[in-house]
């Protein structure tokens, strides 16, 4: 099918043709079915089908054109963009512009003042929605992905289980909590550390597997973890989850109505966005504190012997790193910043359940780690900011209803894209947004390192 | 006795399923060395297919003799998610090869949440009942031991299946291309075999016979949902592992023991706990027996 594009622009139509037809009828064969007909239940709940093929039609029409235009207008374009690449090669060099050196400085300047430039621009009520679904939502998924990006960019170990660790930091803070009463920033360390414990126990059997072996056992225990938690309904309330969790305080203000409460204290007018504002400024502290670490780590012999891990085990062996303890050390401090997340998670919802702790999660928190460039810490914010905002994004597109009626929800749509966005930034760049690395240790001048020389994760 | 015999039977029913799935995992990991994540959401869009058609029988035609409609619900479901997986396979999976490891896994992760999340847009989040197809059973002579017609169906299929599917690996020249792929990609292609085709093809295979997987499940459950592929493609894969991954036999073996533990794990102990039994065994099985059961030996070379 993939035939050698000629050279000659003019002969490209015919084949163009061709494909576009081909494309039909392939996109009619897998739509027929499941496009054609949906089924429903009738009042009797026994199925009935109804026929779409005014959609199929669309759908096949979609699938021929398209493939006509990328053969016909595209695919050639392209070619000529990178001989044109080629021919001007590039003279790399010079200073690149002030934004570019100073990103991740001007990037946590906007972050600092983002809730007051919110708060400015819709006011105290208008800015509830943009700090709580855009801002606190995003860096929950920042700060998981640095964690895990530990774990996977830097030691290379691939974790499928994660938020396993994210599950035992948001039960350990609610269970205490609700049960003996603790406050948060007393749990908020003991998540962390009881993560990191279950971190150890989990990661000591299963750190001798490799590669694939080592991401299957952590899947595993990652539905085990939801599995017990799901099922031993004396403690954890099963699938009906844990409610009414206490609230986090500003070290011992709590965000309440009376005369205690943080908005009479300050003479300020009630309003639940100041507690939305605190939670922000709180999950970007941690995630801020997980950048810290991971960077300070990456100098430390530890992070060193992570690097090296990543790159060649058996190396590392012969050059007298213990890999186990290496290995384990990455596993827990992983682990230790998803609790964190976790019990920042549990009492920003006041609630948890097993739901919120499924596999998806995961793949989630694993996609916008390698789609981030696996390792670069500014690729990574910048992969949860387009996945996680994207979708979000996609709950305010009410104005789809106009375009496609009454009945259209585009909040279902959401998985849906958000799973052909994985599949279409992964073939269009493999190496993620930022696909290139600052060197750990370097002779004379830091270099940046292409991601394809860096290797990662046998396990 | 009796009550051991009768999960016995159970088990090896689901094993069955299991074991038909399990085979796209360990032939797609054996070719290219990649976990096809989405594989549970194709055995799960195969039952939809068989759903469907059944639907249209029973709507548009009529008296069709039962075993005519499930043979033409596995057929059909069969071309047409073998298409998908082909389709898959050429726009999402191609485009990587060679790229680094992680990649193919992470956009196979992508299709499998686009996949389910397309049929529940297409068809709807609810669970989909149909009738019964097949009813009748029978109690073995002198015991209590009974076997539903389905679990003979299902049997009987899956040991058809496999010896059809045993001939074309290893009697037939595509088998043979298919094996001498899995040994040595670049020699086999330097011998003139099409490698790209070899491993579409593969693909084919795989999915075909998860969708006669799906059509034995939603006959024997008598329902589905568009989230129904995650968990049995989870355990498919742990039978195939179990097996010892790139293993045909073993993954067939792998899965007849995830259906059996499964089965008297529930009769015996607890039935809440059976996944957790079924994921337990399989981490234990990996840090005992990295290569699994029937599985070749990793050899390191440095």
């Amino acid at each position: 099918m993939a035939e050698l594009s000629k050279p000659h622009s003019e002969s490209v139509f015919p084949s163009a043709i061709r494909e576009g037809i081909i494309a039909g009828i392939i996109a009619f064969g897998l739509f027929v079915l499941i496009i054609g007909f949906r089924t429903d239940q009738n009042i009797s709940n026994e199925l009935i089908l109804t026929q779409r093929w005014g959609l199929l039609a669309i759908m096949v029409a979609i699938a021929a054109v398209g493939r006509f235009l990328f053969k016909a207008f595209i695919s050639p374009w392209l070619t000529a963009r990178l001989k044109a690449r080629e021919a001007v090669e590039t003279v790399e060099g010079g200073e690149p512009s002030f934004f570019r050196r100073n990103f991740s400085q001007l990037a946590i300047l906007f972050l600092l003042i983002y809730p007051v430039l919110i708060v400015l621009m819709v006011g105290l009520q208008g800015s509830l929605k943009w700090v709580d679904n855009f801002g606190i939502q995003i860096l929950i998924y920042v700060m998981l992905a640095w964690g895990l990006n530990i774990v996977v960019g830097l030691a290379g170990l691939l974790d499928l289980g994660y938020v396993a660790f994210y599950a035992v930091g948001a039960y350990s803070y609610a269970l205490l909590s609700t049960y003996y009463g603790l406050s948060f920033w007393v749990l908020l360390p003991m998540a962390g550390i009881f993560a990191a414990t279950w971190g150890v126990i989990l990661g000591f059997p299963v750190l001798r597997l490799r590669g694939d072996y080592l991401a299957i056992v952590t899947l595993a225990f990652g539905e085990i973890i939801r599995l017990v938690l799901i099922n031993w309904t004396a403690v954890t309330k099963g699938t009906f989850g844990i409610s009414g969790i206490a609230k986090a305080t500003l070290f011992g203000i709590p965000f309440t109505a009376g005369p205690n409460g943080f908005a009479a204290i300050f003479g300020l007018p009630l309003s639940a966005a100041y507690y939305k504002i605190f939670l922000y400024y709180l999950i970007l502290f941690l995630a801020l504190l997980t950048a810290w670490v991971t960077i300070r780590l990456r100098r430390m012999p530890v992070g060193r012997a992570w690097e090296a891990l990543r790159e060649d085990e058996i190396a590392c062996r012969s050059l007298g790193i213990n890999t186990t303890t290496t290995k384990l050390t990455a596993f827990a401090t992983g682990a230790m910043f998803g609790g964190f997340a976790g019990s920042f998670f549990a009492a920003r919802q006041g609630f948890v359940s097993p739901e919120s702790f499924v596999f998806l999660e995961s793949a989630v928190v694993l996609a916008i780690v390698v789609l981030g460039g696996m390792g670069s810490l500014i690729g990574i914010a910048v992969a949860a900011v387009v996945m996680i905002g994207g979708t979000e994004i996609l709950r305010e597109m009410q104005f789809l209803k106009f375009v496609f009626g009454p009945n259209f929800t585009p909040e279902l749509y959401r998985m849906l894209i958000f799973g052909l966005a994985m599949v279409t930034v992964m073939v269009w760049k493999p190496r993620g947004f930022v696909g290139s690395r600052e060197p750990s240790a370097f002779l004379h001048k830091r270099k940046l390192v292409s991601g394809a020389f860096t290797k990662e994760g046998h396990g | 006795m009796e009550y051991f015999i009768q999960q016995l039977i159970n088990g090896l029913t689901l094993g069955s399923i299991y074991g038909l799935i399990a085979i796209g995992y360990t032939m797609v990991y054996g070719i290219i060395g990649m976990i096809n994540f989405a594989h549970g959401d194709i055995f799960m869009l195969g039952a939809f297919m068989a759903l469907i058609v059944f639907l249209i029988l029973t709507t548009f035609v009529g008296g069709v003799p039962v075993v005519l409609a499930l043979l033409l619900m596995m057929i059909v479901s069969m071309c047409l998610t073998s298409l998908w997986s082909w389709t898959i396979e050429r726009i999402a999976y191609r485009p990587l090869r060679g790229s680094f490891r992680l990649a193919p896994l992470i956009t196979a992760i992508g299709m499998s949440i686009a996949l389910s999340n397309f049929v529940q847009v297409t068809q709807g989040p609810r669970n989909k009942p149909i009738p019964s197809l097949v009813n009748s059973g029978f109690t073995i002579y002198g015991t209590n031991i009974t076997i539903s017609l389905k679990q003979i169906v299902i049997i009987v299929v899956t040991a058809v299946l496999l010896a059809a599917f045993w001939y074309l690996v290893n009697r037939t020249s595509l088998g043979r291309a298919q094996r001498a792929c899995e040994q040595d990609r670049k020699m086999a292609a330097l011998l003139g075999i099409n490698v790209d085709r070899t491993i579409s093809l593969t693909f084919v295979m795989g999915a075909a016979l998860a969708a006669v997987a799906g059509t034995l499940y939603l006959m024997f459950y008598g329902v589905i949902s568009f989230s129904d592929g995650f968990i049995p493609g989870v355990k498919a894969f742990t039978a195939a592992v179990l097996g010892g991954i790139g293993s045909i036999p073993g993954a067939v073996v792998g899965g007849l023991l995830i259906g059996l533990i499964e089965a008297l794990w529930s009769a015996y102990f607890s039935i809440d706990y059976k996944d957790v039994a079924a994921f337990s065994i399989l981490a234990i099985v990996l840090i005992f027996m990295p290569s699994g059961i029937l599985g070749r030996p990793e050899v390191e070379k440095v």
